[in-house]
């Protein structure tokens, strides 16, 4: 079964009952973590640094139509070709019938979040195409037929032993737990398809409008290869992944791969404009730009339009311990952790649960702390959390506990009163000064804890009592 | 010579304090006095209304925390021994009064609200409060006083200062120990494997005591603390500082 039908406590049950998944994400998001100190640290002042991207984002959104013209313009003059996708089915009708047109039969991919956002990938299988994923992660988990469980690192989850079984199995490799040779062998088959391929999809980690050029960062030379060796390049990018200019891009780059992977800069930066002019001798016949709306345009100017200033660098899910406890794959949409807790109820609201993941937040504030344009995220947690009461989105319980808290909390004498019984029922309860046991919907709390009991006299009481004697 | 004017603070010691501990009450309460400062408890006083904000229902937490506004009002500087409901005056009233007829004045209440820990350095100057105790002391950092207050400092100048004890650095001091109010019960596991890291960290590190300045904070460590059957205890800050953990 899919993560996407199952409901999200099962999904955080499942998540914390797998021994290999928490290895994996112990492992995984110390590394990232610590990684991302150092080169923050490495920084003059990165706090500096994060303001001016802040402000250049902000910027962005201010001024997206705009921007967005300009970059299609610029595009277009270099012999590009533009579509505007309204949603998910749009962006992937114009990709099969431009496939349809050209004769394609073999596609490659490079990492691309808003590809998986409108299930690309099971839309060009349907129509009868060959997709391959080239980024080793995600080659790793389209092998195990998953969905990505981390934003920049898709197959955080799986162990180097489970990855070696998925190559034995599907690639024929000699059983061996190397990484250098498993990666060989995933290079080996990935080459081939390389140059077999009719065209490459890729993600936009920036489009610079000024100059009508998309950006895309990487580590591994797989993307450089899928934007240039198929006669055809499409690159997909959500609308808000825009800048203005190469000064701009300076700053966003230098925070994105800082906060991403502790790295300086990413090994490649590919700035693409347009397709192969005729007196150069690399790159596709063909270019076009696919920018995806899907609900964006909704967000913008709302309570929730801060959200649209991320740059997918996922610190606030290496950051989060929530994210550290149960992975990707429990938020159930493509995006996780706590920016995924925001994006999937706005970007995908037909997710189960989704208006459930706001709650998945202890609004500890360690993404917002970590996020490299200071989202505040758990702010926008806590609007979401209200939209959902607002929908009529709560436990059955809720409505009633808390019309009972009010009264409590606005009138002394029910203070008063709801604090006795509180202190009696927690007395009798306990034993030797500790509740071991609660009745539901509070018995989520005495699982594994103790409850205190609840004091025979008031701080407030006793407070007035000592005030008499005086 | 003319004396000088006795300073006087509100102590709103919050719901958890006044219903589970009011010991940590008066432990706040003595620690300013100690100081010199007249400590009132206005009367009326329950809640911040985090609760009901944090689990959206914002209409319920606006009548608790609309009531809480008035009753502050002209009420001098506001101390809390919490971060958490500092944070919810300082930090999030903003967003619950926001275009209300209340949003002038939770702005002026949030501008003479502190946390007891910040009241007594950085207001009163204070680094010793004459405590002793003799024993390992770690500090959690609670993660709204930290992050939304810039709390953290202050505890530990104020327990730097606290003879016999010595202080150990608690790993992962800054990482969240998975209370978040409804959070704890509704996504019980999750907040139960956050527990369970911290209770780790604080195994690891050698203390016989944690303390933190977050009552919510406590109740969670000390629950899982209680459950495990561990020797070391969690208490607040404030009852370290006014010498009220008994050995």
């Amino acid at each position: 079964m899919s993560s996407q039908t199952i409901a999200f406590v099962e999904r955080v049950d499942g998540a914390l009952h797998d021994p290999l998944l928490q290895t994996a994400l112990e492992r995984a998001t110390t590394r990232f973590t610590s990684n991302r100190a150092r080169a923050v640290a490495d920084v003059d002042n990165f706090e500096a640094l994060r303001n001016q991207a802040r402000a250049i984002r902000a910027g962005a959104l201010a001024r997206l139509d705009e921007l967005l013209v300009r970059l299609a313009e610029n595009v277009e003059r270099y012999g590009g070709h533009v579509c505007w996708a309204e949603d998910g089915a749009a962006a992937r009708q114009y990709i099969i019938d431009l496939a349809r047109q050209r004769g394609v039969r073999t596609i490659v991919k490079s990492k691309s979040m808003a590809s998986e956002e409108i299930h690309l990938n099971e839309a060009l299988e349907q129509a009868g195409l060959e997709v391959i994923e080239t980024d080793l992660g995600e080659y790793i988990i389209q092998l195990a037929g998953e969905t990505p469980s981390h934003i920049i690192a898709p197959a955080i989850h799986k162990t180097r032993e489970q990855v070696r079984d998925l190559f034995v199995r599907h690639l024929g490799m000699e059983p061996t737990d190397d990484i250098p040779t498993m990666t060989r062998t995933a290079r080996t088959v990935l080459r081939q398809r390389f140059l077999q391929a009719d065209m490459g999809i890729s993600g936009v980690n920036f489009g610079v409008a000024n100059e009508g050029a998309i950006v895309i960062i990487e580590n591994e030379g797989n993307a450089r290869l899928t934007t240039t060796a198929p006669r055809i390049h499409v690159a997909i990018m959500g609308i808000e992944r825009i800048c203005e200019s190469l000064d701009d891009l300076g700053v966003l780059l230098q925070v994105l791969a800082r906060s991403a992977t502790g790295q300086r800069l990413s090994v490649y930066t590919s700035i693409i404009s347009g397709p192969r002019r005729p007196h150069e001798p690399d790159g596709p016949d063909e270019f076009h730009l696919v920018l995806l709306d899907n609900r964006r345009s909704e967000i913008i100017g709302g309570p929730y339009a801060e959200a649209l200033m991320c740059i997918r660098c996922g610190a606030c899910l290496n950051a989060c311990p929530v994210y550290q406890s149960i992975g990707g794959h429990a938020y159930g949409g493509v995006y996780s952790g706590p920016i995924g807790a925001i994006l999937t109820p706005l970007l995908q609201p037909e997710i189960p649960d989704a208006h459930k993941l706001p709650h998945a937040s202890s609004l500890c504030g360690a993404c917002e702390w970590a996020c490299p344009v200071k989202i505040a995220i758990p702010d926008l947690l806590l609007r979401l959390r209200a939209d959902a009461v607002k929908n009529g989105n709560y436990e059955v319980y809720e409505p009633l506990a808390m019309f009972g808290w009010r009264q409590v909390m606005t009138n002394p004498a029910f203070y008063r009163l709801g604090g006795k019984m509180a202190s009696l029922g927690t007395r009798l309860l306990g034993w030797n000064g500790a509740v071991r046991w609660l009745p539901p919907p509070l018995d989520g709390w005495t699982k594994q804890r103790d409850f205190p009991p609840f004091a025979p006299k008031t701080f407030t009481e006793l407070w007035e009592e000592r005030k008499k004697q005086e | 010579m003319t004396a000088q004017p006795r300073r006087r603070a509100a102590l709103f010691v919050t719901c958890i304090v006044d219903q589970i501990y009011p010991d940590i009450g008066f432990a706040a309460a003595e620690l300013l006095e100690r100081q010199g400062v007249e400590v009132h408890v206005p009367r009326g006083l329950t809640c911040c209304g985090q609760m009901a904000f944090n689990a959206g229902f914002r209409d319920d937490a606006y009548a608790v925390a609309g009531r809480t506004i008035e009753i502050l009002r002209n009420q001098g500087d506001v101390v809390l021994p919490s971060g958490s409901c500092g944070s919810m005056i300082r930090h999030l009233y903003h967003e619950l009064f926001h275009g209300t007829r209340h949003a002038t004045v939770a702005k002026e209440l949030a501008s003479r609200t502190y946390e007891l820990s910040e009241y007594l350095v950085d207001v009163l100057g204070v680094t010793d409060v004459g405590a002793r105790y003799n024993g390992v002391i770690a500090f959690h950092d609670a993660c709204h006083g930290m992050r939304y207050m810039g709390l953290g400092r202050q505890a530990r100048t104020l327990l730097n200062h606290v003879a016999g004890a010595r202080i150990v650095a608690l790993p992962g001091s800054d990482e969240c120990c998975g209370f978040g109010g409804l959070f704890a019960i509704k996504q019980h596991q999750i907040s139960e494997a956050m527990l369970h890291r911290k209770l780790m960290h604080i195994m690891e590190c050698g203390c016989d005591l944690v303390v933190t300045s977050d009552a919510s904070c406590m109740t969670q460590i000390a629950g899982g603390l209680s459950r495990s059957k561990s020797r070391v205890r969690a208490c607040h800050l404030a009852e370290v500082l006014a010498n009220r953990v008994k050995i």
